[in-house]
């Protein structure tokens, strides 16, 4: 029997590693990749939390949250593009002039 | 009583005003000048048949009142627009429309060689001074009578400052402004004691409430409203400490000084004491000091007209005494006899400084004795007309100057004041000399107008605005010089028969006459009630029964002999001071010059004024600039108010320094300052 605990240990670890290369990877793409990996790691609590307390909404929510995570790789991948005409590079170190 | 048209006396002039400051630029003068002459030529006979209307009325409830508007309303303090008409106001109505119609005639002459826009701006001015000396003396409660006040104040302000462009012009207008905002801070102060005294700005329910209470013996609450309010009248009335403005004031053109400066708005004082005579009558402290200064002032201002050489000053000066004599008349409480001289001084000395303004125009703009002389024959109507005033001022029997002094002196002896009267009976001495001084400089004698006159060092550079330019041809020898046109000589003529009689409506019992102005005024002194009855304020109900009828001014008979005797004084050292201007100024030419060098530590003094100027100067001025530059603007601007504003910029942008360190572009120190936060965020949820 798969408990709740297993279920959020694995988002917990899911979220980390998605942290963890949203920090330390030099490619946008790769961070972009990062964040799919972070919201799915919520995604997996939230319908692990669903089916602990016998709801749906957890999968509502889930629902919800891919939506809004296709919307935001097509804006990001759009953007990407953007920024690799601009300086021919996608390491985001090279995007730091929007300052004082 | 109530009436429809008394506010027409106040608001022909103002239309006059409204006219001739809107439309004025593009009228022609005659236009312009015949509107303002004319205006006020109908206010006159408006205010002739207003005061008739009440003469006919019995003498105890003479008034006629009209209410504008209801002004303010605060709880149970309400305040009407509201102009009264009562015996006091008559006179003045009469000398503000009269004096104020006839200069203003002689002006459309006096004034012919400005251009369009400022003959019309001149006339505005002057439209709007009489708007708001006619709301002044007619105004039925402090507050209205304090717009009057004020308003004549800018008047005056603008009128003395009419040929703006001269600097001299434009210092003395700041002076007198600034001077006068002295006293009528102290007449604000007063007005505001008497709202919280006796709840009432009315001048009948203030008297009828002072009425019922005791004569202050020491210095108490009416006491300090009185006093505070003469402070106000020493600004306006141009009395010590405050009578500096006046004689600069001259720099207006000659008109003004005779009307604001000599007939009728340096009088506000005078009359404001008039009309609240109970109230003074109840502070005898504040009457003391009154008399003493306006008898200070009289004898003080005059040893400085003695050496004076400016003509308008000379007059300036005898205005600030004879002022003094009204103040000493209405502090040892002879207010009629000092309405009296009121009046009569209005007559004389507007003729005076009209006559003296036809020897300037003459001459195109010379205004110094010391370059006239001779000019007797040259400008024979100035010369009689102004001989006459001078007569009239000096004090000659049976000329009005003689009765009104007269009757102050008599008072002020009477009243045991003979110390006040010995000083009274030497500034008229005075008056009388420094009067034929003028008189005799610059009509009698040699004429030093010649070749003296000119652009040369000797003409202050003042009085070119209206001299040189219309006129290339003046500085060839006297054959030019033209007697007053017809408008001024009526304005100096008509003034002059009013120099004569007008005294004759004061003849003093003992002349065998019947002090009919002294009687016409007794009832406007005390606080009698039945015109109106009282409806606001505490008194409220306080009416018909106090409709007693004024003492019987009657109770002088006794004195008959007293006043007979001072007016034989009196009229003897009105003849030694002409003789005396005639022996040092006409007989024996020299002395006055080696008195002058014998003396001229006296001599400087009185020609540089007592150096009261410079005093003021160095004790009031130069402080508050000092305060204010180092002070104010050094100090607590520039350090204080600045410091804190760019203080506040400082701190926004050291913070910044620091601040913006973490805006540093770079996404993933966004992203992980996001990250941290929200870590932390969960942390304090959870471990709370």
């Amino acid at each position: 029997m798969v408990s709740l605990g297993h279920y959020l240990v694995l988002s917990g670890l899911l979220f980390a590693i998605g942290a963890a290369g949203v920090f330390m990877r030099k490619n946008l793409i790769t961070l972009l990749l990062s964040v799919e990996i972070m919201l799915n790691a919520v995604n997996l609590a939230f319908v692990a939390f669903g089916r602990e307390f016998g709801t749906v909404d957890g999968q509502i929510i889930t629902f919800f949250v891919m939506t809004v995570a296709a919307a935001e790789a097509a804006v990001g991948l759009a953007l990407v593009i953007g920024l690799f005409r601009h300086r021919e590079s996608l390491n985001p170190e090279a995007f730091t002039s929007l300052k004082w | 009583m109530g009436s429809r048209v008394l506010a027409l006396i106040p608001l022909l002039p103002f239309a006059g005003f409204l006219v001739n400051a809107t439309l004025g630029r593009r009228l022609p003068k005659a236009v312009s000048g015949g509107i303002a002459c004319g205006l006020m030529v109908v206010s006159f006979f408006v205010a002739v048949m207003q005061v008739w209307t009440l003469a006919g009325m019995p003498p105890e409830s003479r008034q006629i009142s009209q209410t504008l508007f209801t002004w303010i309303t605060a709880g149970d303090f309400s305040l009407d627009l509201a102009l009264r008409l009562d015996a006091l106001s008559a006179v003045m109505i009469l000398v503000v429309t009269g004096i104020g119609s006839l200069i203003h005639i002689y002006s459309t002459s006096y004034m012919h060689e400005e251009t369009d826009p400022d003959y019309a701006r001149f006339f505005s001015y002057l439209n709007l001074f009489c708007f708001f000396m006619l709301m002044l003396v007619l105004g039925s409660n402090v507050l209205v009578m304090f717009v009057g006040w004020e308003g004549v104040g800018l008047c005056s302000y603008l009128l003395i400052g009419f040929y703006y462009l001269k600097q001299s012009a434009s210092d003395a207008a700041n002076k007198a402004f600034i001077v006068n905002r002295v006293g009528d801070f102290a007449f604000i102060l007063g007005a505001l004691l008497m709202v919280t005294t006796f709840g009432s700005l009315d001048f009948t329910t203030v008297a009828l409430a002072a009425k019922e209470m005791p004569v202050e013996a020491t210095f108490g609450t009416i006491s300090l409203i009185t006093l505070l309010m003469f402070i106000g009248a020493t600004g306006k009335s141009a009395q010590i400490p405050l009578y500096t403005w006046l004689p600069d004031a001259m720099e207006g053109p000659t008109p003004v000084s005779a009307l604001i400066h000599a007939a009728t708005m340096v009088t506000a004082g005078v009359y404001m004491i008039g009309r609240n005579a109970v109230l003074f009558e109840h502070a005898p402290m504040t009457l003391g000091i009154v008399a003493v200064v306006g008898t200070a002032t009289a004898l003080f201002a005059g040893t400085i007209g003695l050496v004076q050489n400016d003509i308008k000053r000379v007059l300036a000066y005898s205005t600030v005494s004879q002022l003094g004599y009204m103040f000493l008349a209405m502090g040892v409480g002879a207010f009629g006899a000092g309405i009296f001289h009121l009046y009569t001084h209005a007559f004389f000395k507007a003729l005076l400084f009209l006559g003296s303004g036809a020897v300037i125009h003459a001459l195109h703009g010379e205004q110094d004795i010391r370059h006239m002389g001779g000019l007797k024959k040259h400008l024979p109507i100035t010369y009689w007309t102004f001989m006459i005033g001078s007569l009239a001022i000096a004090g000659v029997p049976l000329l009005s100057g003689f009765f009104s002094k007269d009757e102050i002196l008599f008072e002020t002896f009477a009243g045991g004041h003979q110390l006040l009267w010995i000083v009274g009976a030497l500034t008229s001495l005075l008056t009388a000399t420094y009067m034929f001084r003028l008189v005799h400089l610059t009509f009698h004698g040699e004429e030093r107008f010649g070749g003296a006159h000119g652009h040369d060092s000797h003409v202050v550079p003042a009085h070119a605005t209206h001299a040189a330019p219309a006129h290339p041809t003046h500085s060839t020898h006297g054959t030019h010089l033209h007697d007053a046109p017809a408008p001024m000589a009526f304005a100096l003529i008509v003034l002059a028969l009013g120099s004569v009689l007008a005294g004759y409506i004061g003849v003093p019992p003992a002349l065998g006459g019947h002090n009919a102005l002294g009687t016409w005024l007794e009832p406007a002194f005390q606080a009698t009630n039945c015109g109106a009855p009282v409806t606001t304020g505490p008194l409220a109900g306080l009416a018909v029964e106090n409709c007693l009828p004024g003492e019987e001014p009657g109770g002088e008979h006794e004195n008959a002999g007293l006043e007979l005797g001072l007016m034989i004084v009196s009229s003897l050292i009105a003849f030694a001071g002409i003789g005396l201007a005639w022996f040092l100024w006409i007989k024996n030419r020299e002395i006055p010059g080696r008195l002058a060098a014998q003396f001229p530590g006296v001599h400087q003094t009185l020609l540089n004024k007592y150096y009261v100027d410079e005093a003021y100067d160095a004790t009031i001025v130069q402080p508050i600039k000092l305060v204010s530059q180092e002070g104010l603007w050094r100090g607590f601007d520039v350090k204080v108010v600045d410091g804190a504003v760019n203080g506040a910029g400082y701190l926004v942008s050291g913070v910044s320094i620091v601040l913006r360190l973490v805006q540093n572009g770079s996404v993933k120190t966004y992203a992980a300052s996001t990250f941290l936060g929200a870590v932390a965020i969960l942390a304090y949820y959870l471990w709370r």
